[in-house]
């Protein structure tokens, strides 16, 4: 396993518990931003340009955005008051869940360890390529995600208007 | 003797290069496009800081630095020399960490977009199969810092400039990138070496620039509109406008964080303006044909500093937009045109060759621009004024 | 531990750490970064199988990843305007607090 390989996975893990454990919102997501940066870097890594840069552009150019003008718009730059806390009251429920999951996949990654294929023949991608496959075998996925692209703008922006009555 | 001109650097870093062992090379090759990137381009801004000012003070009918060297020439060493040496006040209530990291990211982010524009024939950083795509990319992470930037400083002010610019550089980032696609499309490939080597040919002496059919034209006045906005230039710079909001983003930096923001503005604009000197203007190629012995990176270079020389006149002329005018402008004028653009590009490309699809490709955007000033920008009936408070 | 089984590791535990702020975190936003983990947990599994897989010239891990990238960022959009919505009827994101059906 590349040097590489275990620096990016250590700064996306760093990344996704510091967005999961801090007390300050707008750090947790700053700090999930960082996360998103070392996914893309691992898919780079993975030799999968175009998605890579995908990644970037979307993730950490318009969702983290997202999510920090919705902490802004919801006042949770406010610090958390000091007997309630940051954690739900059902807080270990959950992390039994997620560490059942976790152990589960990871036991199942590791279990069929050696039948996975071992070869580190990089495919050669090309934007051409993948232009050809979205208009040509993908055109209708590619189709029904513009459909729901504009259905969510739409439906994002009536849902988070104000009502004209309640304002007078 | 030409090409050698033409060549010069590139043959100068193999020669340097040479005396390293073979496994080396590559790196030694990189690592020294780097350190000319970092050279050359904060020594551009240098001399543009003082071209901005006395540009702007010759239109203002004033001079403008006049004292430290001839013409106020060596300006940007006594600013170098001011920057360094002032103290770095934090505030106390600041978050200490996301305060010191915001100008460092924004740095970070602008000189990755270098990487991929080519300066001269062979002459780019790297040569990906994506590179417009890394470009923009770069370019939607530095919004990250601004808001970095304005929110840790905990100060009213900054908080709304940051947000105002988020605002701003996310509207106008879609009708950047839809000018830019109607160039791909038309090429037939994101990398900006191909797209500057499909620009390099020339029919009667005149060359293939984008610029010069219909929807390149449009497509390049929707380009530099949005990315004047983009890189928060007036007319689009209330988000750091000195009389609304003292300084915006950056009013809590000092010294020499506020001397990384300062360049970093001005890499930005750099790096836009390069941008779309590949994309519409030819890149490094001469403007007539005859022109050719003249090195491709001086074509560039002067290309470049043609379009910072326009962004000062605007800067210098124009008033400020408001806020709400800015964002209307984007939402109800630009993004349209592009899209019709886009539409206007296709039909040129299936007309075929002839005086028929020129015709009809200006025809169209005329009538489109006419019908969308007059219906999208008009001016609203002023009834009296409501109010509506924040909750 | 081949290079696949690295990877697939890596987004296991992503998506376990997404999945354990989405259940445990008060704040409504909070649980909508977890959500944002997971898919790109499961995007990065989706590109390690493409890369490492049988048939890397079809492209089909890729695309899919794509189009998943585009899918997130449409969800965040809207449930990120329910949470304003839902915090301008009840002023404030903490679920904890969200326990009546009645408005």
């Amino acid at each position: 396993m590349s040097f590489m390989f275990w620096i990016l996975a250590a700064l996306t893990i760093a990344g996704g518990l510091a967005a999961v454990l801090l007390k300050n919102l707008v750090h947790c997501a700053l700090a999930v931003t960082v996360a998103f940066a070392g996914l893309a870097l691992l898919f780079l890594q993975l030799d999968a340009q175009f998605a890579g840069f995908a990644q970037i552009l979307v993730y950490i150019g318009a969702v983290a955005i997202l999510v920090v003008f919705a902490i802004l718009l919801t006042r949770g730059s406010e610090t958390p008051k000091k007997e309630i806390g940051v954690f739900s009251r059902t807080w270990l429920a959950g992390l039994v869940v997620a560490a059942a999951l976790f152990a589960v996949l990871s036991w199942a990654v590791l279990q069929s360890a050696g039948g996975l294929s071992q070869d580190d023949a990089a495919p050669t991608v090309s934007v051409l390529q993948i232009g050809q496959a979205l208009m040509g075998r993908y055109v209708l996925p590619l189709e029904i995600v513009a459909l729901l692209l504009t259905a969510a703008t739409i439906g994002a922006v009536i849902v988070a208007m104000h009502e004209k009555e309640d304002s007078k | 003797m030409q090409e050698k001109a033409d060549q010069i650097f590139i043959l100068l870093r193999d020669w340097l290069v040479g005396f390293l062992p073979a496994s080396w090379q590559t790196a030694a090759g990189v690592l020294l496009g780097v350190v000319a990137i970092i050279a050359v381009f904060p020594g551009l801004f240098a001399l543009t800081t003082v071209l901005e000012r006395k540009g702007i003070a010759r239109i203002q009918n004033r001079l403008g630095p006049n004292r430290v060297g001839p013409f106020g020439i060596l300006q940007p060493i006594a600013d170098a020399i001011k920057s360094l040496t002032k103290e770095d006040v934090v505030p106390l209530t600041a978050d200490h960490a996301v305060h010191f990291l915001a100008p460092v990211v924004l740095v970070i982010v602008v000189f990755m977009g270098f990487a991929v524009l080519p300066v001269g024939r062979n002459m780019q950083l790297v040569d990906m199969d994506s590179s417009l795509l890394f470009y923009f990319a770069m370019g939607a992470s530095g919004e990250v810092s601004i808001f970095m930037a304005g929110w840790s400083s905990r100060n009213k002010y900054s908080l709304l400039g940051a947000m105002r610019a988020v605002a701003q550089m996310i509207s106008y980032e879609v009708p950047l990138l839809l000018s830019s696609v109607v160039i791909v499309m038309i090429t037939g490939s994101l990398s900006l070496v191909k797209i500057v080597e499909a620009q390099n040919q020339y029919t009667w002496g005149l060359p293939h620039w984008y610029i010069f059919t219909p929807w390149g034209c449009a497509a390049f006045l929707m380009y530099a509109i949005s990315a004047t906005a983009e890189t928060n230039r007036s007319p689009f710079d209330l988000p750091e406008g000195e009389s609304e909001l003292v300084a915006g983003y950056f009013t809590e930096y000092s010294g020499f964080k506020f001397a990384l923001f300062f360049l970093a503005e001005y890499l930005a604009m750099f790096s836009i303006s390069g941008l779309g000197t590949t994309l519409f203007l030819g890149g490094w190629s001469a403007p007539f044909a005859f022109l050719g012995w003249v090195p491709s990176w001086i074509w560039f270079f002067s290309k470049v500093m043609m379009s910072i020389v326009v962004m000062i006149w605007v800067r210098g002329t124009l008033p400020r937009l408001r806020q709400d005018q800015l964002m209307n402008f984007a939402w109800k004028f630009v993004l349209p045109m592009t899209l019709l653009n886009l539409m206007v590009a296709a039909l040129w490309r299936f007309m075929g060759e002839g005086w028929l699809r020129w015709v009809v490709c200006s025809a169209i955007l005329i009538v489109a621009y006419v019908i969308a000033g007059r219906i999208g920008m008009r001016r609203e009936h002023l009834g009296p004024r409501t109010y509506r408070y924040a909750e | 531990m081949t290079p696949l089984a690295g990877y697939l590791l890596v987004a296991a535990l992503l998506f376990a750490i997404g999945l354990a702020g989405a259940l445990t975190r008060r704040n409504a936003i909070l649980v909508l970064i977890g959500i944002e983990l997971m898919l790109n947990a499961a995007n990065l599994n989706l590109i390690a199988f493409w890369r490492y897989g049988p048939h890397p010239e079809a492209l089909t891990g890729m695309m899919f990843a794509i189009f998943s990238i585009a899918v997130a960022a449409a969800e965040a959009a809207v449930g990120l305007g329910l949470v304003i919505s839902i915090y301008r009827h009840a002023q404030t994101t903490d679920l904890d607090q969200m326990n009546r059906m009645k408005g």
